[in-house]
């Protein structure tokens, strides 16, 4: 079950040599060539007749995640966040500690000792500790060394109706529409540069070089994206909602998309009766950001499965939205066949 | 050159969307220059080719404005800032969107004016209900300011001074290099989205690849009632940059400025700037490194409807441009 699979690895930024590996093995058959770079990026090609246009479409493969930055003398691990999380929701957390997975309680100081200004407030990154059972550091440090990644421990479930909750999808989600394009049995008469990105979440350092190296003629990007459709959100502060179909953005915080791009989108997905919605919040940044800027300036889009509860714990997708998503995209690379780049 | 400067400043072009002003510049420039080009990200890119080092001038065409995030089911328009925008500066202001629909600023009730938020606010373009709003604006629209330039004495007062009053001087520089010989190649680039993070300046500057780049600006001034503290004033000449946030400006290119202006009796004026940045800070960066400098403009209320600036100011900063590029600049080549 391709969600499952790509939810649950492991893959913190940096660290993303276990999620790689498994989407290399799901899109090598599919593939001309699939390559590893020096930052990490996941580069698969799919030719297409020569002389046509360069697409790279791209999906980041790290996913926001902790670091063990010091063993205490009782071997409890202290630790940093790799990508922007809400300190809030960490305590008491199940998580996973490096490639061998050590399981571990994020824990804190118990209620009972707390003075009544302290109960009042969050636990902040320095009052919060990570215990992996170790009776003291000469033993935690035989399971977990400084630097080693952190996942959350959470499991994919289907739920509701079409509907599935998991960590990660922020933005293995975006990987998985990319996975879907690339193993569909049509070639296109272009080629496609599938990019699995590194270290999106520290500032779309890996989309950066790959681009930088690829030179492609355009790019989308593919994300999971915050949905705020949620009790305590005015409607004009949602930014997108469950259900209503792939998110579309005409500017965020790093890029205004390219705006031949975003009608061509609009176009086959009023074509094809395919739902889409806007990305009403103009905050945040992706890959795309840093891809517009590289080399001469490439015209590039974003395309994204509203997700709620990004960058915590768990998130929650409506898998009809993931599944236009594809059909959206699928249908934009059948419109270049047709009627070449939209520019 | 009032006229140029009052078409520039009144042409629609918030950053992204700098269509419209992209075309006023290209008709102003071809006939000046050997070639225009527009890049993959919109910069409109004038060459003068010849002999001699490349030399890279920008400003950038892009204005500060508001892009549409909702329109909720009674017409009314809630948006989001293009480029720094103080919500306080709105209250009052029209906008107008780039199908020529304008619109007006309004707030939700507040308690106490300090948590205005543009969150809080939202824009009423006189809609009855959500359908007829729909048929004027979309989510992703994009407004500038709506405001008329004014001149007054030596002093131009008007929105989007930053930076359609570095377009002026670019154009002008062009004008009155048209009919001479000078040692120099010059790619005149009017850049998209500097309001967002000096983005068009980068993909330009890695395309022409210069020997030595410039950048002409507004910057801050220090000569208003109980002002910041800093040594830049009106009518006091063109404003050689030192420093902002994104630059030091290459030592041998800033001296060469002062004595280039001492010699040719121009007004001038040093500017550190400590906060906010310009279109040099990515072309210094670009590829190897590009010995860069910038001239600035005085101007006052920078990113409000009416900014202004001394027409003197603005003339010096053409002649300083022109006497840099007739002189040999082989020497500020590392």
């Amino acid at each position: 079950m391709l969600l499952k699979t790509l939810t649950e690895a492991f893959g913190v930024p940096g660290q993303e040599q276990e999620i790689a590996n498994v989407i290399r093995e799901l899109v090598s058959p599919y593939c001309d060539s699939v390559e590893t770079d020096a930052l990490g990026n996941l580069i698969a090609i799919k030719n297409g007749n020569e002389k046509g246009p360069k697409v790279m479409l791209t999906a980041h493969m790290d996913e926001v995640g902790l670091m063990v930055m010091f063993i205490e003398k009782s071997g409890t691990l202290r630790f940093k966040p790799i990508g922007g999380i809400d300190p809030r929701v960490l305590v008491s957390k199940s998580v996973y500690i490096g490639k061998n997975r050590v399981p571990g309680v994020i824990g804190a100081k118990p209620i009972h000792l707390q003075k009544w200004e302290e109960a009042d407030k969050p636990f902040d990154i320095d009052g919060l500790f990570i215990d992996i059972g170790a009776k003291d550091k000469e033993e935690a440090e035989k399971l977990v060394k400084l630097g080693d990644g952190i996942i959350f421990a959470t499991k994919y479930e289907d739920i509701g109706n079409n509907r599935a909750k998991a960590k990660a999808f922020d933005d293995r989600i975006g990987c998985a529409v990319l996975i879907r394009l690339l193993t569909m049995e049509k070639r296109w008469d272009f080629t496609i540069q599938g990019v699995f990105t590194a270290q999106e979440e520290i500032g779309g350092r890996g989309a950066q070089v790959a681009s930088y190296r690829l030179e492609p003629d355009m790019a989308i990007g593919f994300e999971g994206t915050t949905a705020s459709d949620v009790p305590g959100s005015k409607e004009h502060l949602y930014s997108t909602s469950l259900g209503k179909g792939p998110a579309l953005t005409h500017a965020d915080a790093s890029i205004v998309a390219d705006p031949r791009i975003v009608k061509r989108l609009m176009e086959v997905a009023e074509a094809k009766g395919i739902p889409y919605q806007w990305r009403e919040l103009t905050t945040g940044g992706t890959d795309a950001g840093r891809i517009h800027l590289v080399r001469e300036g490439i015209p590039a889009a974003v395309v994204s499965v509203p997700t709620r509860y990004i960058h915590s714990p768990v998130s929650i997708i409506d898998k009809t939205d993931y599944e236009n998503a594809v059909n959206l995209m699928a249908a934009f690379l059948d419109s270049i066949e047709e009627r070449g780049l939209p520019f | 050159m009032k006229d140029l400067l009052k078409k520039l400043v009144e042409t629609y072009g918030p950053a992204g969307n700098e269509g419209p002003i992209r075309e006023v510049i290209r008709k102003e420039v071809e006939g000046l220059v050997d070639e225009v080009v527009v890049d993959a990200l919109g910069n409109l890119i004038a060459i003068r080719r010849g002999q001699g080092p490349k030399v890279m001038i920008a400003a950038h065409m892009d204005e500060i404005g508001i892009i549409v995030t909702h329109i909720d089911e009674k017409g009314f328009v809630r948006f989001s800032n293009i480029g720094g925008i103080s919500p306080h500066m709105l209250i009052g202001q029209r906008v107008i969107f780039a199908n020529g629909t304008v619109g007006v600023f309004g707030m939700e009730k507040l308690d106490d004016i300090k948590d205005l938020r543009l969150s809080k606010m939202f824009i009423d373009i006189g809609a009855k209900d959500e359908a007829s709003a729909r048929e004027k604006v979309s989510v992703g629209d994009v407004a500038g300011l709506c405001r008329q330039a004014c001149f007054q004495g030596d002093r131009v007062i008007a929105k989007s001074l930053d930076d359609r009053a570095g377009c002026a001087v670019l154009i002008q520089v062009l004008r009155e290099l048209a009919n001479k010989e000078i040692p120099n190649q010059v790619y005149a680039v009017f850049t998209v989205q500097e309001e967002l993070g000096l983005r068009g300046a980068r993909t330009a500057a890695y395309r022409v690849n210069p020997d030595i780049g410039f950048a002409v600006d507004v910057t801050g001034t220090g000569d208003t009632p109980e002002a910041p503290t800093m040594a830049v004033e009106l009518g006091k000449g063109a404003a050689i940059k030192v420093k902002d946030a994104v630059v030091l400006t290459h030592p041998r290119v800033r001296q060469f400025m002062i004595e280039t202006a001492e010699k040719k009796g121009i007004p001038y004026q040093l500017e550190v700037l400590e906060r906010g940045g310009t279109d040099t800070g990515p072309i210094h960066l670009t590829r190897e490194g590009v010995p860069s400098g910038a001239i600035s403009i005085p101007t006052r209320y920078i990113h409000t409807p009416s900014e202004m600036a001394d027409m003197n100011d603005i003339e010096n900063v053409v002649k300083l441009f022109v006497a840099i590029l007739e002189e040999q600049l082989d020497a500020l080549i590392v």
